[in-house]
């Protein structure tokens, strides 16, 4: 891109191993994007491996069972005006969050434009996206627990570890999702009040505080692709 | 502007990767209405790394950032193939061992392949 002026003078140069060499043996910093870029993306790494672990765990205990695992289909299915549709309330959620994703993204565009106002509007757009989803999630937690009964040590319809996997599982991804609408309330607030004028206009945090935001997106993705439609 | 270090794009991209997350997100609801099988869970992971690939890319940036971040970030995870295969098979083993010592009567072999393919 053409605005993306200092990367993309020196990618022309270079083919891109090349600046691989380049970057790890000049005798400067490796990583050619703001430090708190260069974080974010390391903690989302370690989050990586976060969530890897708990759907190894989870795939773990499902192949080891040899009683029949309970059929999400079935489980997470509602019946809305009368019509029994299967996986319905997690296909919303699954809509949700990708709206707030592409809301996030704008906003990241316009915060670098230094549009100040759509920025921290569309922010705060994403953020009420996020509540929806949790707010969602909590009634499929309370259908699940006090309608078909299902606890983390067992349930009526099949293998015990089901309500553990899926309480740790989606437990631990709305507490992203929650941790990133506070965050995202905050920075909005912040944009709209000009705090980051003072250091030259300088809007990295958008893009830092929506890579967190695509990351809860992202793990959302293998959470419905191997939890609930597998 | 101060855009200079920053990841700016044309609104349009967006847009199209948006619109293609809907659609695939869509396609990987319809697969559960597709009977349990090789052809399912193939479509599923299809959806899911095509899904999970633009994410990364377009929405993340990392299709516009040096080659030093983008393995940095996404060579890491690659080991992870490593526990999830061993998860894998331990979890088989730890199957047949259930059925072969905790089930009543001894599972004849072509009852315990049955028994992995409900998984």
């Amino acid at each position: 891109m053409a605005e993306n002026a200092a990367t993309a003078a020196e990618a022309s140069k270079e083919a891109p191993w090349q600046t691989l060499v380049t970057d790890w043996s000049a005798d400067k910093q490796t990583f050619s994007v703001p430090w708190g870029k260069a974080m974010m993306w390391i903690f989302l790494l370690s989050d990586t491996f976060i969530f890897t672990s708990f759907l190894t765990g989870y795939m773990n205990v499902r192949v080891s069972t040899p009683v029949l695992w309970p059929n999400p289909s079935e489980v997470f299915a509602l019946t809305i005006f009368g019509i029994h549709m299967p996986l319905i309330l997690i296909a919303i959620m699954t809509f949700v969050l990708i709206s707030s994703s592409g809301t996030m993204a704008m906003a990241v565009n316009f915060g670098y434009r230094g549009d100040r106002g759509r920025a921290a509007g569309l922010m705060l757009l994403t953020a009420g996206f996020g509540a929806v989803f949790v707010g969602m999630q909590a009634f499929e937690w309370t259908k699940l627990i006090v309608e078909e009964g299902i606890r983390p040590w067992g349930n009526p319809f099949g293998a015990s570890q089901f309500g553990a996997s899926f309480f740790m599982i989606t437990g631990f991804h709305g507490l992203h999702v929650s941790a990133g609408v506070v965050y995202l309330v905050i920075v909005a607030l912040k944009v709209l009040r000009g705090d980051y004028e003072r250091g030259g206009g300088n809007y990295e945090i958008v893009e830092i505080a929506g890579l967190y935001w695509h990351f809860v997106d992202l793990v959302w993705v293998f959470i419905f692709a191997f939890f609930y439609l597998w | 502007m101060s855009a200079a270090t920053g990841q700016q794009h044309p609104l349009t991209i967006y847009f199209w990767i948006w619109g293609l997350l809907f659609l695939f997100s869509a396609a990987s609801y319809g697969t559960d209405f597709l009977e349990h099988g090789y052809f399912r869970w193939a479509l599923i992971l299809l959806f899911m790394i095509l899904k999970a690939g633009f994410i990364v890319a377009i929405f993340m940036h990392m299709a516009w950032e040096r080659r030093a971040l983008i393995l940095a970030i996404l060579g890491p995870p690659v080991v992870l193939l490593v526990l999830i295969g061993l998860m894998a098979v331990e979890g088989d083993y730890t199957e047949l061992m259930r059925l072969e010592r905790f089930s009543a009567p001894l599972a004849p072999t072509g009852h315990v392949g049955e028994a992995a393919e409900h998984e």
